[in-house]
């Protein structure tokens, strides 16, 4: 089995429309330069397969929330190369968003997972990948073990603050030679008398250089690659964490992604999640939440680049009519917004089956696969048609392109994904 | 305090959706299109939740007119922090020739009904931008009215007022019962947190008709034709200072 690399999780934005209450009908008119017609209307509470009426009340408030605390900001965080966590995450935090899924004694909602994906959906309509993904690390990557077997004094130190977004968490799993292949990490946690002693180094950490604690996954004993690691929460400002650099990366420039490195760290043996040695069967329970989560915040912002595409080709002429007008055109983008239902049938499918109990391990892959390589088709295709335009910083769609490629690397490779569904269609050479 | 305030909350088209007339100028569209709370709304329904939490008064109730959807916009309220809310259905039939008078007698009566300490409602709606609901109200139930409401203080059995007016900012101080008009800068509204919105589910929200009030809805008014505002027309480019004055003055701008 395998597992994530960088950051994880990508998924894309949105014009944020107006910004305050003030901004009513008609100066969102000047402004906004997208606009659903009523083809593309959202999808509406009647009739939904998984979705109730809370589920869409509170899509609308997240949306409010983005569009008047976050997106406004979102290009100079960009350009900036981080956002900034503690700020954003108590606001979401405040409206209870940081913790849908989890138990409600630690702050959290105790929903289905059907809520953590309406989030999801939601959070695509940030108008980049960066702060989706960090917010994916937060509620569903480095706390969901600590949620499910961390003892009530831990739950208390790190899950409670992390839900409420008083703290900000990071994960610590990839290293410099290990990212996909988790099994082969090399960082150590030694046990003295109460004690870990701590000595090794992360790499790809999202949320790195802000991050007040890290659910780090470290070797506790020499026994086999999958029964020796555990997972152990680590305060960030604990003598001998190094934050060595904060990484240069081509996209989800408004994420921070730092390389760390521990030198002789010591933390409390309590520290530990659930027993010693079950780190990496922890780890691997989340990932079809982990998966479902990705593509749900993906699928938003793939529409949102089908709209705004629809409306720039629109406007703009070539050869003495509008680009959208040529079929290439409005046949290619029909073609892609197909793929982009069929992959919203799986992912509401694979929900519902989860929610239900069921093992849906083949089909969040399969999702996770496909919601990678379309992504890459779609900002491919649809750049294209933006033109010259397309190729500039000033658009979304460049910044798709950019940050959308990290979904086939991260959070398991495309490759480890088809090693999955091989699995299960007992294809794999033994 | 013992008070109850009830909040008048429309359903309006959503304020970023661009509005399309229908075909037969007999309307706009609003099939498929999102809607959400008129904004003025949002900012009296924040407005009596403040009171509430202040522990001025003791219930805040409310109140929707329409059809079957309604209902989202009064659990939007409800998850601001409403108590409850009150459905006054009206078929969509009905609805379409719904204007400021009728809804008006129906929180009148709901007014009397519930013995409300203050009425407050939005200073107007985005749809059919009227301004007059509140004024109707507190004229049909005779109390005083505050209007444009910019700040609002409650003491004992009067309300200060700030209202915006033309050039500046008005203060007055009216007895309750009263009715009040949400302007821009009374408040922010909060957002509904998810925790919120999920208590709303178990706040009751009470159904019944305008006959139930004994209101009746006929409307003396009739829409003729609905357009599109006209398309801004392109400008022109000037050379000089003085050709801008020259073609100003011949506009008969200056």
């Amino acid at each position: 089995m395998a597992v994530r690399a960088a950051g994880q999780i990508a998924g894309i934005c949105h014009l944020c429309r107006s910004s305050t209450l003030g901004s009513f009908r008609t100066l969102c008119r000047n402004v906004s330069s997208s606009k659903h017609t009523p083809s593309n209307a959202p999808e509406t509470p009647v009739d939904h397969l998984i979705y109730t009426p809370e589920h869409f009340a509170l899509k609308e408030s997240i949306k409010k929330i983005i569009d008047q605390e976050i997106n406004p900001h979102v290009d100079q965080w960009e350009s900036e190369g981080k956002f900034p966590a503690h700020k954003v995450f108590k606001i979401l935090g405040n409206a209870g968003i940081l913790g849908v899924n989890k138990p409600v004694e630690y702050g959290g909602l105790g929903l289905d997972f059907s809520y953590s994906v309406a989030v999801s959906e939601e959070l695509g309509n940030i108008r980049c990948g960066g702060i989706p993904m960090a917010i994916g690390v937060q509620t569903d990557m480095a706390t969901p073990a600590l949620a499910r077997f961390g003892s009530d004094e831990l739950k208390k130190e790190f899950l409670r603050p992390s839900i409420l977004g008083d703290k900000v968490a990071c994960l610590g799993v990839s290293e410099v030679g290990a990212g996909s292949d988790v099994s082969s990490i090399m960082t150590k946690a030694v046990r003295k008398g109460e004690e870990y002693v701590i000595n090794g180094g992360k790499m790809w950490t999202t949320n790195g250089t802000q991050a007040d604690w890290m659910c780090l996954l470290a070797n506790t004993s020499d026994g086999p690659p999958h029964r020796n690691k555990s997972l152990i929460c680590l305060p960030m400002s604990l003598p001998g964490v190094h934050i060595a650099r904060q990484i240069d990366k081509m996209g989800m420039r408004s994420s921070d992604t730092a390389e760390v490195f521990f030198d002789d760290v010591r933390v409390p043996s309590k520290n530990v999640i659930g027993q010693e040695g079950m780190g990496f069967t922890y780890q691997m329970l989340q990932f079809q939440e982990e998966r479902l989560w990705a593509v749900a915040n993906t699928l938003t912002t793939m529409d949102l680049i089908i709209q705004e595409t629809i409306d720039y080709t629109r406007q703009r002429k070539i050869f003495k009519m509008p680009v959208l007008h040529h079929q290439t055109v409005h046949f290619r983008l029909a073609e892609l917004q197909t793929e982009v239902e069929l992959l919203r049938s799986l992912l509401h499918r694979a929900t519902a089956l989860f929610i239900r109990g069921n093992d849906v391990t083949k089909l969040a892959s399969m999702a996770k696969l496909k919601a990678g390589r379309l992504a890459r088709e779609l900002g491919d295709s649809c750049l294209q048609f933006w033109g010259g335009m397309g190729f500039t910083n000033d658009v979304l769609v460049s910044r798709f392109y950019r940050d959308s490629r990290l979904i086939s690397i991260g959070g398991g490779a495309d490759e480890v994904m088809l090693g999955i569904i091989c699995k299960y269609m007992d294809t794999l050479p033994k | 305090m013992s008070g109850r305030v009830l909040v008048g909350v429309k359903r309006v088209i959503d304020y970023a959706v661009k509005i399309r007339v229908k075909p037969d100028h007999s309307g706009v569209v609003t099939e498929g299109v999102k809607h959400s709370m008129n904004p003025f709304c949002e900012i009296a329904v924040e407005e009596a939740v403040k009171m509430k939490e202040k522990k001025l008064i003791k219930e805040v109730v409310a109140v929707s007119c329409g059809p079957q959807q309604v209902q989202e916009t009064i659990r939007t309220a409800l998850a601001m922090g409403a108590d409850r809310g009150i459905h006054v259905e009206v078929s969509a039939k009905e609805y379409e020739s719904l204007g400021p008078l009728q809804v008006s007698k129906i929180m009148a009566a709901l007014a009397r009904k519930e013995e409300a300490q203050l009425v407050i409602l939005g200073k107007q709606a985005i749809d059919g931008d009227c301004n007059q609901t509140g004024q109707m109200t507190a004229a049909l139930l005779d109390w005083p009215q505050g209007t444009f409401a910019s700040e609002v203080t409650l003491e004992g059995g009067h309300v200060k007022v700030v209202r915006e007016i033309d050039g500046g900012l008005e203060t007055i101080k009216i007895t309750t019962p009263a009715v009040l008009t949400a302007d821009l800068r009374l408040n922010t509204p909060r957002y509904a947190t998810l925790p919120n919105i999920m208590k709303a589910k178990k706040k009751k929200i009470a159904n019944m008709k305008p006959a139930d009030l004994g209101v009746e809805l006929a409307s003396k008014l009739e829409v003729l034709r609905v357009d599109e505002p006209p398309q801004r027309q392109a400008g022109v480019k000037v050379e000089s200072v003085d050709d801008l004055v020259g073609k100003l003055k011949e506009a008969g701008r200056i």
